[in-house]
């Protein structure tokens, strides 16, 4: 296991700060990324496309402001990496789908948009499951990604592109989404912070769906502070997604620490038992501990509906995504395969460029919706999912934040999971939170009896993100002055 | 209106028709359902369009605030309960759908429970009326112009999410006279509160109808069709009527139709079959994850009402009462908008008949530059005999034209009633020109009574009356 990160590029606030004060400049952060890239990249596989012109375009605007004096944002000279499901003008974007190849959108999601305005520079598109479909990025048309801290391992998924460009020290900071768990599980097995935001916080315009009423975009960074720092620059308003949340969210930066005195926090019991590794079991039974030295209030909460999240999400999760790429048709855009009629070309279209388990998802989803089928799959699914909801307010009368694990295992070899149903079983702990709109984050707290890392998931309520990355700061500093030996 | 040839005895004794529509009304908003692009009919091919109606991939729905308010407006103007409406999502694949699903309301539309009442007071029940975004438009070419056969198909996605609302009847109209009142009392209403310019054969107000049959005196239904492609209220007649004898004729020979989907073909005169049940498909209805409820609030529904504009029955009935005739003789009047001014017309002392003889006869253009109160004096100038009926009429169009005062008008124009010993005399001089003319009438033609108006008419510039011309030739005649 090598600690291959770049010093430069471990910390978002850090080179902002730098660059601002004219200490460092875009250029020089964005030409020691693309080096780190050029050195180690061709072994994760990290990115599927670099943006150099648009990059260094961002630099070199970035410092031509910086040299006339003017604010280059809180992120200025950062370099980004995105998950290649989020819409960059003029750049192939293709979820890792061949169905996408080839097609550059005529727009810019808004998270890019405000990425830029704060300063921040767009290194490239990285690697994810096909549409974002899978948990260890090895279902990507273009190939897997590779964990960084061990090449032979996955990354997690979906987004474990994104994931593996922080830990390999590419970027500080990236972007990923997360249907049911596609950030927060990467994050923990690639070591890094992963953040899901309450529903609506960060504007879904350009990420191009997966499941819609559950897909939110969210950071990856090296610190929880860096996840802080470009969680406030990415969330609020967009009038551009009817979903998008219309108040003022609260910035999480300014208090980040202030600790977690008095904080009442429940371990989920149900996500403590069977099918978690002990080893990870045992390190967030740790994190507990460190949140209580800290002068929390912890107890264990039981949350019975969560056991039946799974379940609900594979149901949930396919139907909306049945819909939502029903457009690639190879009617205007991507890949197209003729065909003798419309929709023989649509056929052979979709059955070309769509991988295995993007045919079984919408499968299964069709089926979900069917007449006759709906009350029974889709329609009780619903219903469960109303249930985790309600018994996840009943735990919010009594606890401020709630604790499990990330994910049941740290990371996998590559090829070890090769039948559907295990793999869904990695997102076990973090689909709830989906289901239920609820912010929830992964932080790094210690290895495995493997050596590798194990995440601990914080949960909070809707709209809770300033106390949850306040409880995920206590237990950075916590693993950091070793209490997750 | 009434096309009577078509509609007398349509089918034998013994059998009625069942008919249900479905009226898909675009509504007058400049923008889309979803996006910003321009509502507007006859530009070139994909020019309004962009990510969102294109709907391409992480583009995203924003509910159009004015095309909600319209929808409603239509609802409550249908007396229809505005209810939290569900945007949910229509799943099939068609090259000019964009995202292969239409964005529509299932199973929680904003209006339901609503009706129209006929001119002839028949109250026809409104089911639903739903909003949903319009598709592009296909033009296939090669094999016969359907999409199985063509060799390559061109897509306009400039109406591609332009709102709709479908309007959906209870299956109630028993005759195709009645369905083309109903379709006619709903594009009045949407004229009235200004929520579509309900043309048909631009495509803004397409009407479905759904056809079945049944022996008189049943409550059954019956196997239905549904047509499509009728293009105007005749054709819909025309199609109603084929369709019907159609079911008859299967019915009465030991058959029955296909439940399916119909083309109407104007010049042929006839249905075709289209779609099919057996290949209907199962569009997987669900709630649109990207959109909100629709949920208006008490305030909002109380304010569509108060600012609610006279709507077409009303307005019937009030002309109808301030001059006297039934309602049937007022659908002129309320297609033209002229009822307002003949209400106030008659209140201001005009003669109800004459003022409703104008209206329908003299006013297709509209009310222009005419006020009630000018109105009102040049319909009582034309009962004193102060102006010929055909002075009246110039007078009226100088009014329409420029307005003011019809007693200055018709000084300036040199108009005032002449005397019949002028008339007399013109009349002697015209029958001794035309010894031949006057013979015929003498013997009963009265087709050259005509001549002899015609020629004092000439003489006098318009200025005679007909009607006096008429009865001095009478007087002659009867010697």
């Amino acid at each position: 296991m090598s600690s291959p990160v770049e010093p430069g590029l471990k910390s978002a606030a850090k080179l902002a700060a730098a660059v601002r004060a004219g200490e460092s400049s875009a250029a020089d952060a964005l030409a020691a990324s693309s080096a780190v890239i050029a050195d180690r990249d061709e072994e994760v596989h990290a990115f599927l496309h670099l943006m150099t012109e648009r990059a260094e375009a961002q630099a070199a605007a970035v410092d031509a402001k910086i040299a006339a004096g003017e604010d280059a944002g809180p992120l200025a000279g950062v370099p980004i990496a995105l998950k290649d499901n989020m819409c960059t003008r003029g750049a192939p974007t293709t979820c890792s789908s061949k169905i996408l190849e080839g097609w550059h959108p005529p727009y810019d999601a808004t998270v890019i948009g405000r990425l830029e305005a704060a300063g921040a520079i767009m290194v490239g598109k990285t690697n994810l499951d096909e549409f974002a479909m899978g948990s260890s990025t090895e279902n990507s048309a273009f190939g897997p990604t590779r964990n960084p801290l061990d090449t032979s391992r996955v990354p997690g998924g979906s987004s474990g592109g994104s994931a593996a460009a922080v830990a390999a020290g590419y970027v500080p900071l990236s972007l990923g989404s997360d249907t049911g768990g596609s950030i927060r599980q990467p994050a923990a097995l690639c070591g890094v912070v992963g953040v899901k935001p309450t529903y609506g916080a960060v504007s879904r315009y350009g990420l191009i769906a997966f499941a819609s009423s559950l897909d939110q975009i969210g950071p990856f960074a090296h610190t929880v502070e860096d996840a802080a720092l470009c969680f406030d620059v990415i969330s609020g308003h967009d009038q551009l997604d009817a979903t998008s949340i219309p108040e003022p969210l609260a910035p999480t930066l300014p208090n980040l620490h202030d600790g977690v005195e008095g904080v009442r926090v429940g371990i989920i019991d149900e996500l403590m038992g069977e099918g978690i590794e002990p080893d990870v079991r045992r390190r967030t039974e740790q994190a507990a501990e460190a949140l209580a030295a800290a002068g929390a209030i912890v107890d264990t909460v039981s949350v019975p509906a969560t056991i039946y999240g799974l379940a609900a999400y594979y149901l949930i999760a396919p139907a909306e995504a049945s819909s939502n790429l029903a457009r690639y048709d190879g009617v205007r855009y991507g890949q197209r395969v003729d065909g003798a009629n419309v929709a023989t070309m649509n056929t052979n279209t979709r059955s070309a460029g769509f991988g295995d388990e993007v045919k079984r998802r919408i499968m299964l989803g069709t089926y979900a919706l069917s007449s006759g089928y709906y009350d029974a799959y889709y329609g009780k699914a619903q219903r469960v999912r109303t249930l985790i909801s309600n018994e996840f307010d009943a735990a919010y009368e009594n606890f401020d934040l709630l604790l499990s694990p990330t994910s049941p295992s740290t990371a996998f070899e590559l090829g070890a999971k090769s039948d559907p149903m295990s793999l869904y079983m990695c997102d076990v702990c973090t689909i709830p939170s989906n289901l239920a709109g609820h912010p929830a984050m992964s932080v790094p707290f210690g290895v495995g009896d493997d050596g590798l890392p194990v995440g601990v998931q914080v949960l909070g309520p809707m709209l809770q993100e300033p106390r949850m990355f306040q409880a995920a700061q206590v237990l950075e500093n916590a693993a950091a002055s070793g209490g997750a030996a | 209106m009434s096309d009577t040839t078509e509609t007398k005895q349509v089918l034998p004794d013994g059998w009625e028709m069942v008919i249900g529509l479905e009226v898909h009304v675009e509504l007058a908003t400049k923008t889309k359902l979803f996006c910003g692009c321009a509502n507007h009919f006859g530009d070139e091919p994909n020019t309004n369009i962009c990510p969102t109606c294109l709907g391409l991939p992480g583009s995203l729905p924003v509910p159009n605030e004015q095309a909600v308010h319209f929808a409603m407006v239509l609802g409550r103007a249908l007396g229809c309960s505005v209810e939290p409406g569900i945007f949910a999502r229509k799943n099939y694949f068609y090259p000019d759908m964009p995202k292969d699903y239409q964005t529509t309301q299932y199973e929680e539309p904003t209006n339901e429970h609503g009706a129209i009442t006929l001119p002839d007071g028949r109250v026809i029940a409104i089911e639903r009326a739903h909003i949903e975004e319009d598709t592009g438009k296909s033009t296939h070419l090669g094999g016969g112009g359907r999409i199985h056969d063509a060799t390559a198909t061109l897509v306009d996605y400039n109406r591609a999410g332009v709102p709709l609302v479908e309007v959906v009847s209870g299956p109630e109209m028993r005759n195709a006279d009645e369905a083309r009142a109903y379709v006619a009392e709903l594009r009045d209403i949407l004229l009235a509160t200004g929520v579509s310019d309900a043309r048909m054969e631009e495509g803004s107000m397409r009407v479905d109808a759904n056809v079945s049959v049944r022996p008189v005196g049943s409550d059954e239904l019956r196997t239905r069709c549904e047509i499509k492609n009728i293009n105007s209220l005749r054709s819909l007649g025309r199609a109603i009527n084929y369709e019907a004898r159609r079911h008859v004729d299967l019915w009465t020979n030991s058959d029955q139709p296909n439940q399916e989907t119909r083309h109407w073909d104007e010049e042929g005169g006839r249905t075709t079959p289209g779609r099919s049940k057996e290949d209907a498909e199962d569009y997987r209805y669900f709630a649109c994850p990207d959109l909100p409820p629709l949920v208006p609030t008490a305030e909002t529904i109380a304010g569509i009402d108060e600012s609610m504009p006279a709507l077409p029955a009303a307005r019937r009935a009030a002309l109808a009462a301030a001059a006297g005739v039934g309602e049937a003789d007022t659908l002129l009047a309320i297609e033209r908008g002229l009822d307002g001014l003949a209400c106030e017309t008659i209140a201001a002392g005009g003669d109800a008949t004459a003022v409703m003889k104008h209206v329908d006869q003299n006013l297709a253009e509209g009310q222009g530059e005419l006020t009630a109160a000018s109105f009102a004096a040049l319909v009582s100038m034309e009962a004193d005999g102060a102006l010929s009926s055909t002075q009246v009429k110039t007078v009226l169009a100088e009014l329409v034209a420029n307005g003011g005062e019809p007693a200055a008008i018709a000084e300036s124009m040199g108009f005032e009633a002449m005397d019949t010993g002028e008339l007399d005399g013109l009349l002697d001089q015209l029958i001794g020109d035309n010894p031949d003319e006057w013979g015929r009438f003498l013997e009963g033609d009265n087709k050259v009574q005509g001549f002899f108006v015609g020629q004092i008419m000439k003489a006098t510039q318009g200025k005679a009356d007909g009607k006096i011309v008429n009865q001095l030739m009478r007087q002659r005649a009867q010697g």
